[in-house]
């Protein structure tokens, strides 16, 4: 892997069309716990936007607010031009939770084909889709098995692989890598990075690990503890080619990653008041 | 799969051992039987093929395992559809779970009579009986099931579209199946035992008119008969229960191993 030494800022990151648009978005659970404050930003086209925050900032309601699973108290959630009620159709979501996502009646590849089912798309497109989704998450050789038969790791490419075959607009991905081990966990973020690159699937990451968002991102907002607000949006200007030597130790990262780690600390330190 | 059919023969092993073995003791310790009551199972053994010949296959056996089949299958299809409808809600499961207790412990066979009264003495009545029996174990384990299906399997569901009957077929019951296959092993029992009684009153074929009638007329060698066809019929169709769960469960039991090698 090769790293362009230019600072080329963000790939095709240069403010694309709005495709999600958040204002004002505010949750109170029943009434009383209110979870969310006041989140406005904006994500648009093709981009990979990372949000990171202290834990219990929110961030899984705000990402179950954008996928529709959630009604919001107050605000809105924008998508390609349409409010978002329900679930909408050109989204996939990707859980932390892989051994609880997937269907563990199915076969691997019943998993991923599944939802192209529902679309009702035609059988050859469905299985050149999940062959091509299979082929690029390296799961080529398993189609048969069963998810529990698989590593933890493995679990989470399927189900990367059925939100890639499912050929959405936008990915959104809910702390996706925090249960498997460090290595598995370098492996997926670049295949989630390269995947991006290839697809140009606008992508919105959740996740608590700092170092992970700057790594992945060209964005990062980093949301305050709860009751939650933006509290900043850092442009990640590394290099669109990463890599998890020369990227993780390179001195921009360091800058970035201490930016973001301040704004964190601080965010924790507030909320101790 | 060789590792199944292991599996499969080492259970019909543990299945038949047992039996074997009383049915031997039984031979010995009535050889040399006098008690009316209970003749040699050697008498009784020669009895049963002019009891059970294919005359008497089609004439009780087949009317009692329609009426069964019939019983059970009507049962499962409730148990299961109204297990569905109750699990997926949780007013109406709150309002029904009362009534429902109420209803579960009534013993079957009480309602017996009642049934006579308004479905008369035939088929219909002994049907109604098995169901009354056979429906609560499934309709029970059912909305256990239902309720019991993973939160996020369901939001996996709702983003990716997946709803009305692919919800129903792919997530609901697939999800539901282990505690339903529980549901359905204890209602056939239940279903047999019923099926039984309800052939004590007033039938005039069936394995449970034969039990009765070789009874009243002191044909004790014959009534022995139609208790091991009883018996043999539990075996092959706890058998075909089995089959049937080995089949449809795969996946349960590989998930369980599977969770307990990480654990």
């Amino acid at each position: 892997m090769t790293t362009t030494s230019q600072g080329t800022t963000g790939g095709r990151h240069t403010r694309a069309e709005t495709l999600l648009e958040v204002t004002a978005l505010r949750k109170v659970y029943d009434g009383r716990v209110e979870a969310v404050r006041d989140l406005t930003f904006v994500v648009g086209k093709g981009e990979f936007v990372c949000v990171v925050g202290p834990s219990g900032a929110g961030k899984t309601t705000l990402l179950k607010c954008i996928a529709g699973l959630l009604p919001p108290t107050s605000g809105s959630v924008v998508l390609e031009g349409s409010p978002v009620a329900g679930p909408p159709p050109g989204m996939a979501v990707v859980f932390q939770e892989y051994g609880r996502s997937l269907f563990p009646w199915m076969t691997v590849r019943q998993n991923v084909e599944l939802p192209l089912k529902q679309k009702k798309l035609p059988g050859d497109r469905r299985r050149q889709l999940v062959g091509e989704a299979l082929a690029a998450v390296s799961l080529a050789d398993v189609p048969d098995a069963y998810p529990w038969q698989l590593s933890g790791g493995m679990q989470q490419r399927v189900a990367i692989a059925r939100a890639v075959a499912y050929e959405p607009h936008i990915l959104l991905m809910d702390e996706p890598f925090a249960a498997v081990d460090a290595q598995t966990r370098a492996d997926l973020e670049d295949l989630t990075r390269s995947l991006w690159h290839r697809m140009g699937v606008t992508t919105v990451f959740v996740t608590h690990d700092i170092d992970e968002a700057v790594y992945l991102g060209q964005r990062v907002l980093v949301l305050s503890s709860s009751p939650t607000v933006v509290l900043d949006d850092v442009v990640v200007d590394l290099p669109v080619e990463r890599d998890q030597l020369t990227t993780r130790s390179s001195a921009r990262f360091a800058e970035l990653r201490a930016h973001v780690f301040e704004q964190v600390r601080r965010a924790k330190q507030e909320r101790g008041r | 799969m060789s590792g199944g059919a292991v599996r499969i023969g080492r259970s019909l092993l543990a299945l038949l051992l047992l039996p074997v073995v009383l049915l031997a003791f039984w031979w010995v310790l009535s050889a040399d039987s006098t008690s009316f009551y209970m003749p040699p199972l050697r008498t009784v053994f020669e009895t049963f093929p002019d009891t059970w010949s294919t005359d008497g296959l089609t004439e009780h056996v087949v009317p009692s395992v329609q009426r069964l089949a019939a019983g059970y299958l009507l049962a499962l299809v409730l148990g299961v559809s109204l297990g569905v409808a109750i699990g997926s809600a949780r007013r109406l499961r709150a309002f029904l779970e009362p009534v429902l207790e109420f209803l579960r412990a009534i013993p079957p066979t009480v309602l017996v009579p009642l049934f006579m009264l308004f479905a008369g003495l035939g088929d219909t009545m002994k049907v109604l009986v098995i169901v009354s029996g056979a429906v609560w174990p499934i309709l029970l384990n059912t909305i256990e099931g239902v309720r019991a299906v993973d939160g996020t399997l369901r939001e996996t569901c709702r983003c990716y579209g997946i709803g009305g009957t692919a919800r129903l077929r792919h997530l609901v019951i697939r999800s539901a199946s282990p505690q339903i296959v529980t549901g359905m092993r204890q209602g056939l029992s239940i279903a047999i035992i019923l099926m039984v009684i309800s052939e004590l009153f007033a039938a005039d074929n069936g394995i449970g008119y034969v039990l009765v009638q070789s009874q009243r007329g002191f044909a004790i060698a014959e009534m022995w008969t139609a208790i091991i066809v009883l018996g043999l019929l539990g075996i092959a169709l706890a058998m075909l229960l089995r089959l049937f769960e080995w089949r449809t469960l795969r996946w349960y039991r590989g998930l369980r191993e599977a969770q307990r090698g990480r654990s």
